[in-house]
């Protein structure tokens, strides 16, 4: 469903330009405001919707299989953690959903370079980074024996 | 002096350079700090990396988790489920290399703040099926770009890489790429002494079922533009099983999974009155494949030949059954939250045609066919496998090094891993860093150079169809038909068209043979030299045009590999009329292509296949 945006509630700042993995959020430039230049690029992945700050962007079924009078909104919520999305059917039934999005606080995830540097061995090693400790398992890093791998039809 | 010379020409040094910031791209950003610590790390990203690649919306699942702290599963089994659903054709030792170390990648995940759906008896994640978790991921690319992030030394986005550059000394060498800020229209020189491909797999190389507005509605992201293959095909990297192009059963329309719906809601397929239907093509599939319909699980394509089949008999549309399952309010929710989690779209197609699974069956459909390297299918790069115990045959140099020097590779890009999905993509990145960073340290002193002369040409080859449209532009009163430029849309389509009716496409069911492919070669050769004159009236159309061109070079290798390899090896992904049958004594092997840039001819071979004996 390609997005589209309200004028009234646009402000221009361009969230939305700025996250759009298909680029085709832009600024109009007589209105100031923003706009989907490229509906049939758009992949309705909702980046824009989720990252406006006015609620000004929404989304209407691809015409080519939509019939008129849904909608599917939604709002995210960083500092809780949560989405909600409300879902309208054309014939005005209507659901919500509620899931949450992270359990730890943003901007908390630490380089790797604050854990202890690797040692000569572990460059040999086929060991990654956390490694054997993160796999939870004994015996360490699993791994097969060259002869194990034989041509033929299996 | 040309029309554009006023533009800028940046110049980027790094030490590892990883183009693409998806979740391969991510891993390995993050995975070369840990072992590059003073080393400058640079990811260059066409978008966002906040939201960007496959995972840019979200997934609602990790299709590939071996669960061994539970000892659910061993990365041999995982090998064994690949090499079945690909009907034989994998690379073990590459895909065994990925399943060994996934789960450390999810355990991260967890750590970060990915909310995982667990079972609060046992404390295990909830399995959707044998491989896949459950997850509450519509933030699992904003999680996993935050420590890509932290990681960097930088991070560049909005830059397209058109092209990678080769060491003037040291033939055969990578050296970096160039590109263009789809913003600025800065030109961008890269310089590294090692570089990791980590960019997209090819969403519209086909025509899409969806037309006009819905065509950006496709299965696969429509920003994955085949930069995973164009990038190293450009510089003669060798690629492997870029025939075994996938087709998708999913929700009709907006192409919601189907994966939760069959493994975790426990619904089921039927056909327009109400009857099972695969079992009808038993005798049928068994007569192209043999034994490998008794394969369990049964393989993706051999599911979709029994769909098909079904569908030109008359007793369409197939159905899901998901009234029974959607009585019960948590599976319903699930059912929801799954697409709202990864395809909203499906969301909105049920919302407008008043389709709601709890009371009606929802139509399913085959996609269109796609070309990537992490689902069920493995197209992509030759790599250099694992050190510890891969083949000679397949060990070169350093762990999932291509055929060029210092060029790496992880996620779409690579090729024979089939199954590695969002979590085994990430994971490959890791890999590939850590090899990487290995690599740089071995080299010295003895680093890559770039030639002036090679970027300067790049660099006009690349506003090239700025220049074409601005000159062509004033032929024409107004409109978008020009004698003298096509523009990137009008280019696309008829890729997509070529692709279709020539390559296998929906509108020939799928099928093709060897006059339609030699045909469909002349036509991709004819729309290769028309996108000399292709025409960008701005920086997005520039970014559509070196889209168009990465898609055009994958479908060209797409095309000889399908030719090369004579006989059907995945019914229900692709047909070789004129080789209607599986082949294991001719075609138990891998296709490998190499595209010299000089002479524009593909040279093809085959290559073993090893398996886990045992």
């Amino acid at each position: 469903m390609p997005t589209f945006v309200y004028m009234t509630r646009c402000d221009g700042c361009g969230h939305c330009v700025d996250i759009c993995p298909s680029d085709i959020m832009h600024i109009d430039k007589t209105y100031r405001r923003a706009y989907n230049i490229e509906p049939n690029m758009c992949w309705e992945c909702y980046s824009c919707v989720k990252a406006c700050p006015q609620n000004a962007i929404d989304a209407r079924g691809y015409a080519d299989f939509a019939p008129l009078g849904h909608s599917v909104r939604v709002l995210r919520e960083e500092d809780k953690g949560t989405i909600s999305w409300k879902v309208k059917f054309r014939n005005g039934h209507e659901k919500n959903f509620e899931s949450p999005i992270r359990t730890t606080k943003w901007g908390t995830i630490p380089s790797p370079a604050e854990l202890p540097p690797p040692s000569e061995e572990d460059y040999k090693s086929q060991e990654l980074a956390h490694e054997p400790d993160v796999l939870n398992i004994d015996g360490g890093l699993p791994a097969l024996t060259p002869d194990q791998l034989k041509k033929g039809v299996v | 002096m040309g029309l554009f010379s006023r533009r800028k020409t940046q110049f980027v040094d790094s030490d590892v350079l990883v183009i693409g910031g998806g979740m391969a791209g991510c891993g390995a950003t993050y995975e070369a700090r840990h072992w590059g610590r003073d080393l400058n790390i640079v990811c260059v990203e066409k978008a966002n990396i906040e939201r960007s690649g496959a995972v840019a919306q979200g997934l609602y699942a990790i299709n590939c988790y071996m669960g061994m702290q539970w000892d659910e599963n061993q990365p041999e089994d995982h090998v064994r489920y690949a090499r079945n659903d690909l009907m034989g054709l994998v690379r073990e030792d590459l895909g065994y290399d990925i399943a060994r170390h996934v789960d450390s990648s999810v355990h991260k995940f967890e750590e970060w703040g990915l909310p995982m759906m667990k079972d609060p008896e046992t404390g295990r994640y909830v399995r959707e099926g044998k491989w896949q978790i459950m997850i509450h991921g519509e933030s699992y690319k904003p999680i996993v770009a935050e420590a890509a992030r932290k990681a960097a030394t930088k991070v560049y986005n909005r830059i397209m890489v058109t092209h990678l550059l080769m060491d003037k000394e040291k033939e055969g060498r990578v050296a970096g790429a160039v590109g263009f800020n789809v913003r600025t229209g800065d030109f961008y020189v890269f310089r590294a002494k090692a570089v990791i491909v980590a960019a997209g797999g090819a969403s519209h190389i086909y025509k899409p079922r969806a037309v006009g507005e819905g065509m950006g509605r496709t299965w696969y992201a429509p920003w994955s533009s085949a930069s995973a293959y164009a990038l190293p095909i450009q510089v003669g990297a060798k690629m492997t099983q870029m025939e075994n192009r996938i087709v998708l059963t999913r929700f009709k329309d907006g192409y919601g999974p189907v994966g939760a719906y069959f493994l975790h809601l426990k619904t089921y397929t039927e056909n327009a009155y109400g009857n099972e239907y695969e079992s009808t093509w038993y005798e049928n599939t068994k007569a192209l494949v043999g034994d490998y319909v008794d394969r369990h699980p049964v393989p993706t394509c051999l599911r979709n030949h029994a769909f098909l089949e079904e569908l030109k008999a008359g007793r369409g549309p197939i159905r899901m059954v998901t009234k029974e399952a959607f009585q019960d309010p948590h599976k319903e929710t699930v059912g929801w939250e799954n697409f709202l989690g990864m395809t909203v779209g499906q969301a909105v197609v049920w919302a407008a045609q008043d389709i709601d699974p709890k009371y009606t069956n929802p139509e399913l459909t085959t996609s269109e066919p796609y070309v990537m390297g992490s689902h069920a299918t493995c197209s992509g790069a030759w790599a250099s496998g694992p050190e510890d115990y891969a083949p000679d045959e397949y060990q070169w140099g350093y762990n999932r090094m291509m055929t060029v020097d210092g060029l790496f590779g992880a996620g779409d890009t690579i090729g024979g891993t089939a199954h590695k999905f969002s979590s085994g993509s990430f994971t490959e990145g890791r890999i590939a860093a850590k090899a990487a960073v290995n690599y740089i340290k071995d080299m010295g002193k003895d680093a890559p150079q770039v030639s002036e002369d090679e970027y300067e040409n790049l660099r006009k080859e690349v506003y090239k169809p700025l220049e074409n449209y601005e000159i062509g532009r004033n032929e024409i009163v107004a409109g978008t038909v020009s004698p003298s430029y096509l523009l990137p849309i009008q280019g696309l389509q008829r890729l997509e068209k070529i692709m279709d009716e020539y390559v296998g496409g929906i509108s020939t069911g799928y099928m093709t043979n060897e006059p339609l492919l030699t045909r469909g070669l002349e036509l991709l050769g004819t729309l290769r030299e028309d996108l000399d004159k292709i025409g960008a009236e701005d920086l997005h159309q520039l970014q559509r045009a070196w889209e168009l061109k990465h898609r055009l070079l994958a479908s060209e290798s797409v095309t000889h590999h399908t030719m090369f390899r004579e006989e059907t090896r995945w019914p229900g992904y692709y047909y070789r009329g004129d080789h209607m049958k599986l082949d294991d004594n001719d075609w138990h092997c891998f296709t490998l292509s190499q595209y010299h840039q000089e002479t524009g001819e593909w040279a093809m071979e085959k290559a073993p296949v090893y398996h886990i004996v045992d």
